[in-house]
C-alpha cells in the first residue's frame, strides 16, 4: 500500500473556513457523493480539497485538466516495453484503486469528449470501465470524485455538459468576506492583519470593477502574492503593482484607477 | 429600390411601408428628393431616442427649417443630428436651438444655419449637459450679434464674417478648452479683429499667429470630457458607484462659483480642473476631481438629510462644515492615501487672520476648526476650538457617528462661539473656500416647501426599438485639408443588406476561371501560415499523428479496439488575419475595361469571387461590402459577406446582384469598413479596397478634398492597426492612388493578373 501512502496529505494545511463548508463535505463525503466546487481563480478551491482530504485522512490524486487532455490521460494506456506491451494506470483508474479523493482541477478545460468517462464513477455504478484492457474496476470504498471550475467568462466558451453537472453536489466559492480574507493573508504569509486588510482594499476595488472592463477581480492568491513581497521588504506601493494590479489588465484607464486605489489606500 | 436608381416620382408622394413614418412624412411637407432618400432611416433613428412628444417637435421643427428658402441642406442636417444632440446633453434644447436659428434667420446670418446644426451633435457630445449646450447656444448668438456688422449711415447689416468658421471649429476646439476657454478665446478674436472681416475669418480658422497664442493660452487644466472613463472607473472600484458624471461649467457665473452637487440626474462635476498649487503642495486636475467625487461619495454613504426648517442659517452653516469634517474624516479612515490631497486642498487659515471687531468670523472659525479636526499639525492653540476637536473625536472614535449627533455637535459650538459681530455685512471670506466639498444641497429637507426638486423629473422613455431591422446611420467625420481640421459628423453613412440576385451566375464564372483559380490555389499553398496549430485525434487528416497511432498499434496487438483517430490536421487560426474587402460601387464602374471588352464591374465582380474563394480557402475570417454615394448626406454602405458567413450561395447571389451607380466617398466608407474591421480580434487586419478611380462626390468640387480625406482615413486606421490596401481596376491609376495608399496599391486591370497581385497584398500585409 505504498503507493496509497504517497497520496497522503502529509501535514495540515492551512485553511481557513468561510462558513459550513468542511461539515458540509465531510457529509457529502460520508455518503460518497461527488463534489464540484465552483468559484473565481485563486480562491481557495484547490486549498479547500487538500484541506479536506488530510482532514479525512485520504490519499489526494489531483489532476489539472487541459484543452490537450484526452481521456486515456486520465483512465491510463498501454505502453510498448522491451517485453512487449504494459498497462499503466491513470491518475483516475489509480484514485478509484487505492480510494482517494481524485480532484479534476479546472475541469472545463478538458475537451467535454474526455469529460464523459467520469460519468460511471459518478452514480450508483461507482465503476470505471478500462474499455482497452478489458477491465471494470470497481472503485474503492473510499473513492470521491471532486471537480472545480471557474463559472466566470470562461464558461461563455466553455462550460460543463448539464449531463455532467447533474451528478456533482455543489459549493459555491467567493473571495471571503474582507476580514476573513485578511486573516487568511496574514496566516498564509506571516504578515500583520492590519497590512492584510490593506491589501485586501485593493483587491476589492479592482473586484468593483468586474463587468466593468475587467473579466476578473485580484484573486486571494495574488493578494498573498503581495504580501509575500513585503514580507521580503518590497514597498506597498510596489508590491500591489507588482502583484495585483499589473498581472490583470493592460487597459491604460483601468490600470490608472487601480494605481490611485492603491495609492489611496497606502498614502 | 433598386440601388444606383432614383425614383422619378415627387417626393411629396413617396410612400412608407411604417405608418408612423409615412404620416411623419406627410406632417413634413418635404418636396426635397435628397431628404426623402434617408428619411426612414433618420426617422426611424428618432423614433428610437426620442419620446412621442419630443418626435412630434423634431418632425415640427423639420418642417420650418424646410421652408426657410435655404434648400434641403438645414432640414437634411437637422433631421441627421437632433437624435444624436438629444442623447449627448440626456435632454431637450430644442427650444433655444429654434429661437437661435431664428435669430440667424432674421438676421443676415441665415446662410449659417446649416453649418450650426451640422456641429451642433459633436459639440453636445462633448459638452454632455443641456446646461452646457445652453451656454454654447449663447455664445453663438453673442458671436453673430456682435460680429454682423452695419456700416454707418447705410441700413444694412453684413453677415457675420466669423460665425460659419466658429460654428465648424466648435468641436475641435471643445476638445482643447473649456467652455469658458472657448469664450475667452472667441471674445479676444471679436474684440481684436472687429472691423475686418478678413482677419477676423483667420482669427477664428485658427490660421492667425495671435489665434493659436491665445488658444494656448486658455488652453489649460484637466478637461473633464478627457478623464471621464477613469473617474466613472475610479468612483465604481473605491466607492461601488455607479452615477452618472455631468459636467458643469465654471466660467459663466462671476458671482458665485458654482459647487458641485448631485440630484437625480447625477453627480455634477466642473468641466474643467486646474492643477492646483497650494502651500500644502500640489494637486493634478485629476486628483482634484477625485476629491470631489470622494468627498460626495462619502456623503452618500453616510450623511442623512436634516430638517432645516428650525435652523437659522448660521446652524445651518456650522452642521455643513461640521458634517463635511465627518465625511472627510471617514474618507481618510478607509483611503489613508487621500489624506494628502484633502489637507492640500483643504486651506489652513491664520489663526489671527480676521479680525471680530469689524468683520463676521464665522466663516473663519469654521474654517479653522475644520482644518484641526483633520489635520493633526494644525497649530491651533485656542483653547475652545481645541476642546471641540476633541470631542469631535471622541464622537467618532467607536465608529461613523451620524449627522445628528454631529449636527448637535456643531449646534452647541454656535452657541458657545457666538459673537455680535457674526452678524456684520462684511463677511470674511479669504481661506474658507474648500472646493472640493459639494454644495451640501442633499443635506437638507425643507418640510414647508416641499421636495418638488426630485418628484416631478419627467421620466425618460426610449421607446423599445421596435423593428430592429434598419440600422442607425453613423455619421463620420472628413478631413478638410485646407483648414487642416476635421469637420465632425460630416458624413452619413447608412448600411443595409445588399439585395441577391443568382448564386448560380458566380458558381459559372468561377467555372470559366478554373484554371486561373488552379493557379491561385497553387499559390495559396505557399502562402498558407506557418504557425499552424495541430488538430489530434482525426480520423481523417493530413498526416499520421505517431504518438496516437502507436497507441492504437499496441491497443490492436493487444487485442482491443485501436482508437481510429490516429490522424491529425492543421488550422491556420494561428495567424489570425482578418480580411474586409471594400467594392468601390459606383456609376464609373460601368465603364469598360481600358482596351477590353469588359466593363470595371465586370472585372470587379470577378476579382472579388476569386478574391472570396481564396481568402476562403486561406482559412482567413473575411467580409465583404460595397459602396457608393450621393453627396455627403447619403453614403451607401451595402453588406455582402458578413465575417461569420461563409462563402456560399447567399453570398455569390448578393455578388452576383452587384450594381453600379452614384459616386465615391472613399473616406467615409473606409472608415465605416475599419469600424468594423477594427472591432475583430485578429493579429492582422486587412482592409482591401477594390476601385476605379479616385474618390469623388457631387457635392465636392475641390477633387483634392475628397483625396486627403481618403489619405486621412488611410492614416486614422494604420493607426487603429489596421492596414488598408488598394487594388485599383483602373490601369492609369496614376499619382492619387499613390496619394492616398503610399506603397500599398497595385494595379489590376486583367483579371488575369489577379495571381500576380493577390500575393503581393498578402506578402506585403503579412510580413
Ligand atoms: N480559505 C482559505 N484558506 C487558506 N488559504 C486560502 C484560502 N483561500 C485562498 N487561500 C490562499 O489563496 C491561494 C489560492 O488558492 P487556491 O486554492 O489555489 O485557489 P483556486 O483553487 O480557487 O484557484 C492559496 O494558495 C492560499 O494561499
Ligand atoms: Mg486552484
Amino acid at each position: 500500500m505504498s503507493n496509497k501512502e504517497q497520496f497522503l496529505v502529509k501535514s495540515e494545511p492551512f485553511y481557513q473556513a468561510q462558513g459550513r463548508e468542511v461539515s458540509l463535505y465531510e457529509a457529502a463525503y460520508a455518503a460518497r457523493l461527488p463534489v464540484m466546487v465552483k468559484g473565481p481563480t485563486g480562491c481557495g478551491k484547490s486549498r479547500f480539497v487538500e484541506y479536506m482530504a488530510w482532514k479525512l485522512g485520504k490519499p489526494l490524486v489531483s489532476v489539472a485538466c487541459n484543452e490537450d487532455m484526452t481521456a486515456s490521460d486520465l483512465v491510463g494506456r498501454w505502453l510498448l516495453d522491451a517485453g512487449g506491451t504494459r498497462w499503466q494506470d491513470g491518475p483516475l483508474t489509480t484514485a478509484a484503486r487505492i480510494g482517494a479523493i481524485c480532484y479534476l482541477d479546472e475541469v472545463v478545460e478538458a475537451r467535454q469528449d474526455t469529460t464523459v468517462v467520469i460519468h460511471p464513477l459518478t452514480d450508483h455504478r461507482r465503476t470505471l470501465p478500462l474499455d482497452k484492457k478489458g477491465e471494470v474496476i470497481e472503485a474503492h470504498p473510499d473513492f470521491q470524485l471532486v471537480i472545480s471550475y471557474n463559472p466566470g467568462y470562461q464558461s461563455l466558451m466553455k462550460d460543463l455538459k448539464q449531463s455532467t453537472k447533474q451528478r456533482f453536489t455543489a459549493f459555491d466559492f467567493d473571495y471571503p468576506e474582507a476580514a476573513l480574507e485578511a486573516r487568511i493573508v496574514a496566516t498564509e504569509t506571516g504578515i500583520d492583519e492590519a497590512t492584510a486588510a490593506r491589501l485586501i482594499q485593493v483587491a476589492q476595488a479592482a473586484r468593483n470593477l468586474k463587468g466593468h472592463g475587467l473579466d476578473e477581480g485580484i484573486s486571494t492568491r495574488l493578494v498573498v502574492y503581495a504580501a509575500s513581497l513585503m514580507r521580503r521588504g518590497v514597498a506597498a506601493n510596489d508590491a500591489c503593482r507588482m502583484a495585483m494590479a499589473r498581472p490583470i489588465t493592460d487597459d491604460a484607464d483601468i490600470r490608472a484607477t487601480l494605481d490611485s486605489a492603491i495609492d489611496s489606500v497606502f498614502g | 429600390m433598386p440601388i444606383g436608381l432614383k425614383p422619378v416620382a415627387d417626393a411629396r408622394s413617396r410612400q412608407f411601408d411604417d405608418p408612423r413614418l409615412q404620416e411623419a412624412w406627410q406632417g413634413l411637407d418635404c418636396g426635397f428628393a435628397a431628404v426623402a432618400d434617408v428619411f426612414a432611416d433618420c426617422a426611424r433613428e428618432a423614433l428610437g431616442a426620442l419620446t412621442a412628444s419630443q418626435f412630434a417637435a423634431y418632425i415640427e421643427a423639420a418642417r420650418g427649417l424646410g421652408k426657410l428658402g435655404r434648400g434641403a441642406e438645414p432640414m437634411l442636417v437637422f433631421l441627421q443630428e437632433w437624435p444624436a444632440v438629444v442623447g449627448a446633453v440626456r435632454g431637450d434644447a430644442l427650444a433655444p436651438v429654434l429661437d437661435l436659428v431664428r435669430a440667424m434667420q432674421k438676421s443676415p446670418n441665415g446662410g449659417a444655419i446649416a453649418g450650426f446644426l451640422q456641429t451642433l451633435a459633436p459639440v453636445a457630445r462633448r459638452l454632455q449637459a443641456i446646461e452646457q449646450l445652453e451656454l454654447y447656444l449663447d455664445l453663438v448668438r453673442d458671436l453673430m450679434q456682435r460680429t454682423s456688422t452695419s456700416i454707418h449711415g447705410r441700413h444694412i447689416t453684413f453677415p457675420s464674417p466669423s460665425l460659419p468658421v466658429f460654428c465648424r471649429q466648435a468641436p475641435q476646439l471643445l476638445g482643447l478648452l473649456s467652455l469658458g476657454g472657448l469664450r475667452n478665446w472667441a471674445d479676444y478674436g471679436i474684440r481684436s479683429h472687429a472691423t475686418h472681416p478678413e482677419r477676423q475669418e483667420e482669427y477664428f480658422a485658427l490660421q492667425s499667429a495671435d489665434s493659436r497664442a491665445i488658444l494656448q493660452r486658455e488652453r489649460h487644466g484637466t478637461l473633464f470630457a478627457d478623464v471621464e472613463r477613469k473617474l466613472e472607473l475610479w468612483l465604481r472600484a473605491l466607492w461601488r458607484e455607479g452615477e452618472m458624471l455631468v459636467p458643469y461649467s465654471t466660467a459663466f457665473d462671476e458671482i458665485r462659483q458654482p459647487m458641485p452637487y448631485w440630484d437625480s440626474q447625477g453627480m455634477r462635476v466642473p468641466d474643467v480642473l486646474d492643477d492646483a498649487l497650494r502651500p500644502g503642495g500640489r494637486v493634478s486636475g485629476l486628483d482634484r476631481y477625485r476629491a470631489v467625487l470622494a468627498h460626495m461619495a462619502g456623503h452618500r454613504r453616510w450623511s442623512s438629510p436634516q430638517i432645516a426648517d428650525n435652523w437659522s442659517p448660521f446652524q445651518r452653516m456650522a452642521v455643513e462644515f461640521f458634517e463635511d469634517c465627518r465625511v472627510d474624516l471617514l474618507l481618510v479612515r478607509d483611503y489613508p492615501g487621500l489624506r494628502r490631497i484633502l489637507l492640500a486642498l483643504h486651506p489652513h487659515p491664520a489663526a489671527a487672520g480676521c479680525d471680530p471687531e469689524t468683520t463676521s468670523c464665522l466663516r473663519h472659525r469654521l474654517a479653522m476648526i475644520s482644518r484641526a479636526i483633520l489635520d493633526p499639525d494644525h497649530g491651533y492653540l485656542e483653547p475652545v476650538l481645541l476642546d471641540y476637536v476633541g470631542r469631535f473625536h471622541a464622537l467618532l472614535a467607536e465608529g461613523p457617528s451620524s449627522t445628528a449627533e454631529v449636527a448637535a455637535l456643531a449646534l452647541s459650538w454656535v452657541a458657545k462661539t457666538r459673537r455680535q459681530s457674526d452678524q456684520f455685512a462684511k463677511i470674511h471670506f479669504t481661506d474658507t473656500v474648500i472646493d472640493y466639498r459639494d454644495d451640501n444641497r442633499q443635506l437638507w429637507r425643507f418640510i414647508e416647501e416641499g421636495d418638488e426638486e426630485e418628484a416631478f423629473d419627467e421620466p425618460r422613455r426610449r421607446s423599445p426599438a421596435e423593428e430592429p431591422a434598419a440600422l442607425p446611420p453613423r455619421r463620420y467625420p472628413e478631413w478638410d485639408y485646407r483648414s487642416q481640421s476635421y469637420r465632425p459628423d460630416w458624413a452619413s453613412v447608412y448600411e443595409a443588406l445588399h439585395p441577391s440576385g443568382n448564386a448560380a451566375d458566380i458558381d459559372r464564372l468561377l467555372a470559366r476561371h478554373a484554371v486561373l483559380a488552379k493557379r491561385l490555389k497553387r499559390l495559396l499553398d505557399i502562402l498558407k501560415p506557418q504557425d499552424k496549430v495541430r488538430v489530434r485525434y482525426q480520423e481523417e487528416g493530413s498526416e499520421l499523428d505517431l504518438d496516437v497511432a502507436l497507441r492504437s498499434l499496441i491497443d490492436y496487438r493487444s487485442g482491443s479496439m485501436p482508437d481510429p483517430r490516429i490522424n491529425m490536421s492543421h488550422t491556420t487560426a494561428g495567424r489570425n488575419i482578418a480580411v474586409m474587402v471594400l467594392l468601390d460601387l459606383s456609376e464609373s464602374l460601368n465603364n469598360r475595361v481600358a482596351g477590353g471588352g469588359q466593363t470595371v464591374l465586370e472585372l470587379s465582380r470577378e476579382a472579388v469571387s476569386l478574391l472570396a474563394w481564396a481568402i476562403d480557402r486561406l482559412g482567413d475570417p473575411c467580409a465583404i461590402a460595397g459602396f457608393h454615394s450621393n453627396t455627403r448626406h447619403e453614403v451607401r454602405f451595402q453588406h455582402i459577406k458578413g465575417f461569420s458567413e461563409f462563402w456560399d450561395d447567399a453570398v455569390k447571389g448578393r455578388v452576383a446582384a452587384m450594381q453600379a451607380g452614384w459616386s465615391t466617398r472613399i473616406g467615409a466608407a473606409l472608415r465605416h469598413a475599419g469600424h468594423y474591421l477594427a472591432a475583430r480580434k485578429a493579429d492582422k487586419r486587412i482592409l482591401l479596397l477594390l476601385t476605379d478611380g479616385e474618390p469623388s462626390d457631387v457635392d465636392v468640387d475641390d477633387g483634392a478634398y475628397l483625396r486627403a480625406d481618403a489619405k486621412r482615413a488611410v492614416d486614422e486606421l494604420s493607426a487603429k492597426g489596421l492596414t488598408t490596401f488598394c487594388l485599383s481596376l483602373d490601369p492609369k491609376a496614376d499619382e492619387y492612388v499613390s496619394e492616398i495608399f503610399g506603397q500599398r496599391w497595385r494595379v489590376l486591370d486583367r483579371i488575369e493578373r489577379l495571381p500576380e497581385q493577390l500575393p503581393m497584398v498578402y506578402l506585403n500585409l503579412t510580413r
